[in-house]
């Protein structure tokens, strides 16, 4: 009797069923669709900014790009002016504070990677270090202007330089102690089981072995440091006369790219552009590079 | 017995040699050099609180507690309060991480499980790429490219649709500049969006792929096996990819300073002029004599925005902390 009576009430109800699961199904494609063009979408976005940025520096930074940018100091509205003494002066802070910065972060990123293991010392500046890595850039600029300018009478070259540096610890320190913990132990147990010290096993095997992720992290932190601008302006300010000398103001690409732009002067702006067109490139093909060398030894 | 065996083999070994002085020496030398290395960063971590607190002590004590909440800032009758830029600085930054959040999950959901993997690669480098644009170079395409556009089409648009509305509407009421607290923000939304979108991308691919297999095996779609087990599994790292997107957005200078207008006024409208801690430090810097009050304004006000940042970016790293470092 069931047997009878089952089958016939359950056909409508199998129908109705299946229906009602192909209408889920449908809004469930549907759905996923929508989500998936809107995902799309987002990145398309994402490029488009991009491309946005670098069409809109090569449209307006190609055309003043010339030998005079490079050969000629920067002179007064109307002048045609260079901008060498900026492109020096960058070229001059960010390598000192290249030099500076990367010995102090090499060894604390050696030291959380080899020494710290999972002290509470080791936890502490781990964790100091990345805040550094992100905290505003700006923050460094006055306490160098704290530190140095105000006890030592004026801005100059060096405090950019130290405040530069001081941005470029916490990038070495995280890319050095990342790509020493992906060495294997086995290495290091063969370096020790030879007889070697600790010391020699880190400098001459370790590194060696980092060594094209540490020149990665070197290579990044000096983009990050070639675009600065806030640091730079309560420390070296910017100088528009030539000069070389790291105890007085220094001038930079950022810098007076800043002051150029906020001009009125159509010339100084054609500069600007052409300044940050070249800041860019250096930028973006620094990270380039950085990511070549990385791929390249693995 | 076998203990025993080997006493009796090792004198028959050549002698150990004695260690030269000079390894456990140099390895002394080698650890100090590191351990002073790390303690290093500490030091700059505390001197940098302490000069900018020192700095900034003068206006504390001219003000008290009424600085932070005071919205005056006149240079003439040397009364400072940072009332203005703590509210620029919050509201462009929250504002700019509405507008990055859903662009950056969506770069992320594209990256990881909609692209095809010979496009990952590119398409993720390109995204990362854009957080390596210095920030000047983000400041004079706003005010050249989008500051434009922002008042002769899209604050104009939004003006006559949105700020029709009721309630909501006199928040987007007012001329459209172009310039202003909006523009800032959306900004910083396209300079914040790689740092949210890439740290999304590296949690999403942490997810055990044996998950998503059993969920796409029951018949999921790609939507539903986001929703329903990549993103409660990386719940936690996404609001910390969050909040360092909010760290950076908080301190963020030049591009600001480009675009926001720089007026020290509360408006009710997001498309009026304001200004950012950072940004009116940079501006009004280079006014300020060394000595004065108003320079002290400025480090105190460097001080605020260190306590905020340094809060928000110590909840991301807590956060973050497992997953990233796996």
């Amino acid at each position: 009797m069931s047997a009878t009576t089952a089958p016939r009430s359950s056909i409508p109800g199998r129908a109705k069923d299946q229906s009602a699961s192909a209408a889920l199904g449908r809004r469930r494609a549907r759905t996923d669709g929508i989500i998936r063009a809107l995902c799309t979408i987002a990145t398309v976005l994402g490029l488009l900014f991009l491309v946005s940025i670098l069409a809109t520096l090569l449209v307006k930074g190609a055309s003043g790009i010339s030998l005079n940018v490079f050969t000629d100091v920067t002179r007064p509205p109307g002048s045609h002016g260079g901008l060498l003494n900026p492109i020096i002066g960058s070229l001059i802070q960010v390598a000192l504070a290249t030099l500076l910065g990367t010995p102090i972060g090499l060894l604390v990123g050696t030291y959380l990677a080899e020494y710290a293991g999972n002290g509470r010392f080791g936890q502490v500046v781990r964790f100091v270090s990345d805040v550094l890595l992100s905290a505003p850039s700006i923050l460094i600029g006055l306490f160098v202007y704290q530190l140095l300018v105000l006890p030592f009478g004026g801005f100059s070259g060096w405090a950019g330089v130290v405040a530069l540096a001081i941005i470029v610890i916490p990038v070495v320190v995280r890319t050095t102690e990342d790509m020493l913990r992906l060495i294997p132990n086995t290495l290091r147990e063969a370096v020790i089981g030879l007889g070697a010290p600790k010391w020699k096993m880190v400098v001459l095997v370790c590194w060696r072995a980092a060594i094209s992720g540490i020149i990665t992290g070197v290579l990044l932190a000096v983009a990050r440091v070639a675009g600065e601008t806030a640091p730079l302006l309560f420390t070296s300010l910017g100088n528009l006369n030539w000069s070389v000398n790291l105890s007085q103001p220094m001038s930079s690409l950022p810098i007076t790219i800043y002051s150029y732009a906020g001009s009125p002067y159509e010339d100084w702006i054609t500069l600007a552009w052409t300044g940050a067109l070249i800041i860019t490139l250096g930028v973006l093909g620094l990270n380039i590079l950085a990511r070549a060398v990385l791929r390249a030894r693995r | 017995m076998a203990q025993v065996a080997i006493p009796e083999v090792l004198p028959s070994l050549p002698a150990r040699p004695a260690p030269r002085r000079g390894a456990s020496a140099g390895d002394a030398v080698f650890a100090l050099l590191c351990r002073g290395s790390a303690a290093l960063v500490l030091v700059l971590l505390g001197a940098i609180i302490i000069e900018l607190f020192m700095g900034g002590l003068p206006a504390f004590r001219a003000f008290g507690a009424a600085f932070i909440t005071s919205t005056e800032w006149d240079p003439v009758q040397d009364i400072y309060g940072a009332g203005v830029p703590i509210y620029g600085t919050i509201l462009t930054a929250i504002l700019a991480l509405l507008m990055a959040v859903p662009v950056a999950f969506g770069i992320a959901f594209f990256l990881t499980e909609l692209a095809p993997a010979w496009m990952r690669g590119p398409v993720g480098t390109a995204i990362e790429l854009l957080a390596a644009v210095p920030s000047i170079i983000f400041g004079m395409w706003g005010f050249f490219v989008i500051v434009p556009l922002m008042a002769g089409t899209i604050q104009p648009a939004i003006i006559d649709t949105v700020g029709e509305l009721p309630v909501i509407g006199s928040l987007f009421q007012g001329p459209p500049f172009g310039t202003g607290l909006f523009t800032a923000a959306l900004i910083l939304a396209i300079m914040v969006l790689p740092f949210i979108a890439a740290t999304m991308r590296d949690v999403f691919l942490q997810v055990p792929g044996v998950y998503k297999e059993s969920a796409y095996g029951l018949g999921a779609t790609r939507w539903e096996v986001m929703r329903g087990v990549v993103l409660p599994y990386t719940r936690v790292s996404v609001v910390g990819g969050i909040m360092l997107g909010l760290g950076r957005a908080l301190g963020e200078t030049m591009a600001v300073t480009f675009v926001i207008g720089n007026a020290n006024r509360i408006t009710a409208s997001v498309f009026g002029p304001g200004n950012t801690i950072a940004s009116i430090v940079a501006l009004e810097f280079g006014e300020s004599a060394a000595g004065s009050l108003k320079l002290s304004s400025l480090l105190a006000l460097g001080f605020l925005l260190f306590v905020i940042s340094f809060g928000v970016l110590a909840l991301s790293r807590w956060l973050l902390r497992s997953r990233l470092k796996a």
